[in-house]
């Protein structure tokens, strides 16, 4: 094993063609994987954020919560639910919005709440909002008054929140009463009376089986709602579960291709080497101690491959314009990392049965 | 006892449907001391003898025994164990490994053998200092001239403190001069550790600096 690290510090250049190879694949892996990162947190925030178990949507939404609506007594029939702690009722509305009456728009979710969401206070005065700070991108700073929609309803940023956006516009959090009325304005078709929410967040008993409650819910409601644990429902946010199998499609085609890069480099260096390995042999090396060297020199390259390859999606990160949801989370780093290495492992191996057929006598005749 | 006992050694390959007789009842007795020069044209079957008693091939038939260590019916794990710690080989063409120093291609046979990191040092540079390579120990292969890697390979086959030294042609890329300078330094250097060795050559000039020679043509050893 010293002989293949003293190898790599000596001729390091032999490795360049591998380690270029490995390095641009572990940027493509990272920024794809910063990309799918991007679209489900940016898709998903209100839902993830959510403090509750459950929620619950009337049943001819097909899970779709700009299409629910739930009023006061399908509430109450949930409210009195064996294993129901607490409910909060949730509504959004996609706007545009210009700041302090400019003529820029951008984009926001505005989400009525009653509370419960987490890292978020208890809802603002009327007119007021908590912004995410994703629409910072956008020109908001925290005292900006944004018009929103069609007429212009003002709403004052009080505060800075994270990570409760919806299908990647940013969230301005409100009380009900301003939610409807931005909802009154933007949709007018679609507008609803108070007490009445698209959708409701529902807490249970510290000892209730979720999937046990949510399954009261529709019977005592009769059927009329859908209650999907917080992970259902964003598995029915539309478009996560497409881009997320198919990202992970291009992730895991990815990762073999840079497993068919480390396995043809070293079974071509292995080719290569056969008369310096038959001469190992011949001195008393074993397969296996030859083998371990290739693999550490697989590793090695593939770590250095990685840390280059982090250094220049970190840079590109940078430079991507605000509108790409590209986020480079420490967990995809790491997912990225274990699986190259992982794949290190299995390419150096697949050199096993050529090194194994390296006839020592080879060295003498 | 003796360094080596080969006794009735065959050694058979199969080519197509016809057996090629490589080696046929091949006897022979090394010293425990002794250097046996071993001549024979191409094809003789000299090297075959040669990786027989090094381990590196098994026999067809008959018996091998290497420092009293019976080999010929050992499996490949334990000739790779027996080849490291039993003998020692000097390549034709030398073999050192490229990217390593001198002193460290040395200490390759130590490392593979997981011997004393410090006593394996220790011999390394006593092997180099006697080897008139005390202040090139740092120097890689191709900064060292071929004397001087032939110098190292002996070094290397020495490293291990072995029963018996296998050397294969040490003079066949060498002009006259050259190769008897070559001898002379591996016949000395055997010699003062009074360990056994082969040497085989198709070179009947370099003959005189073993202290036998044994003939060998079409697989059979002269009597």
């Amino acid at each position: 094993m010293r002989i293949a690290v003293r190898e790599l510090l000596r001729r390091p250049g032999r490795f360049a063609v591998a380690g270029s190879a490995l390095t641009l694949l572990v940027v493509l892996l990272l920024l794809l994987g910063g990309l799918l990162d991007g679209l489900y947190l940016g898709s998903t925030g209100l839902f993830r954020q959510q403090e509750s178990q459950l929620v619950a949507y009337s049943a001819d939404s097909r899970d779709a919560i700009l299409r629910s609506r739930l009023d006061e007594d399908l509430r109450s029939e949930i409210d009195g639910v064996d294993g129901v702690e607490a409910t909060y009722g949730v509504g959004v509305t996609l706007v545009g919005f210009r700041v302090d009456g400019g003529d820029e728009m951008g984009d926001a979710t505005v989400i009525g709440y009653e509370g419960a969401i987490s890292g978020v206070p208890e809802p603002p005065e009327p007119g007021e909002a908590y912004a995410d700070r994703r629409l910072e991108a956008e020109g908001v700073e925290v005292g900006d008054t944004l018009e929103l929609g069609p007429e212009r309803v003002p709403v004052t940023v009080v505060d800075w929140v994270d990570d409760v956006a919806y299908l990647l516009q940013g969230g301005l959090l409100v009380e009900p009463d301003t939610w409807r009325e931005v909802l009154a304005s933007a949709r007018p078709d679609a507008s609803l009376p108070d007490g009445t929410f698209q959708m409701i967040a529902v807490g249970t008993d510290a000892d209730a089986d979720p999937e046990q409650v949510a399954a009261a819910i529709d019977d005592a409601t009769g059927g009329a709602t859908s209650t999907l644990t917080i992970d259902d429902a964003i598995a029915a946010l539309p478009g996560v579960d497409e881009q997320t199998s198919t990202f992970n499609q291009i992730i895991t085609v990815t990762f073999v291709i840079a497993g068919l890069v480390v396995a043809l480099f070293f079974a071509f260096v292995t080719v290569e080497r056969t008369a310096q390995y038959g001469v190992l042999k011949a001195i008393g090396s074993s397969s296996g101690q030859i083998l371990a060297g290739l693999v550490t020199q697989a590793v090695v390259v593939t770590a250095g491959a990685f840390a280059l390859g982090g250094v220049i999606a970190l840079g590109l990160a940078r430079i991507v314009p605000p509108g790409i949801p590209l986020v480079l989370e420490p967990s995809r780093a790491l997912f990225v990392a274990i699986g190259m290495l992982v794949t290190a492992v299995l390419g150096g191996s697949l050199t096993l049965r050529r090194v194994i057929r390296i006839d020592p006598a080879s060295a003498i005749s | 006892m003796p360094a080596l006992e080969m006794t009735d050694v065959r050694k058979t390959y199969r080519s197509g449907d016809t057996e090629v007789m490589a080696l046929d009842r091949a006897s022979l007795t090394l010293g425990d001391d002794e250097i046996l020069a071993l001549v024979g044209p191409s094809g003789s079957g000299k090297t075959t003898l040669l990786s027989i008693a090094g381990g590196l091939l098994t026999p067809s038939d008959g018996s091998v025994v290497v420092g009293g260590e019976e080999i010929s019916s050992l499996d490949a794990k334990a000739l790779t164990r027996f080849r490291r710690d039993k003998v020692g080989f000097v390549f034709q063409s030398v073999n050192l490994v490229p990217f390593l120093t001198a002193r460290e291609n040395l200490l390759v046979v130590a490392e593979m053998g997981r011997r004393d990191a410090k006593e394996s040092r220790q011999r390394a540079d006593t092997l180099l200092d006697e080897l008139d390579l005390g202040d090139r120990g740092g120097n890689l292969p191709n900064q060292l001239s071929g004397g001087e890697r032939q110098r190292v390979a002996i070094g290397r086959a020495l490293m291990n403190e072995p029963a018996l030294v296998l050397i294969d042609e040490p003079t066949s890329a060498l002009d006259t001069k050259l190769g008897e300078q070559v001898m002379e330094l591996i016949t000395n250097e055997v010699k003062s550790r009074s360990t056994a060795a082969i040497i085989v050559t198709h070179d009947t000039r370099m003959t005189h600096y073993a202290d036998r020679s044994v003939e060998i043509s079409d697989g059979v050893l002269a009597a």
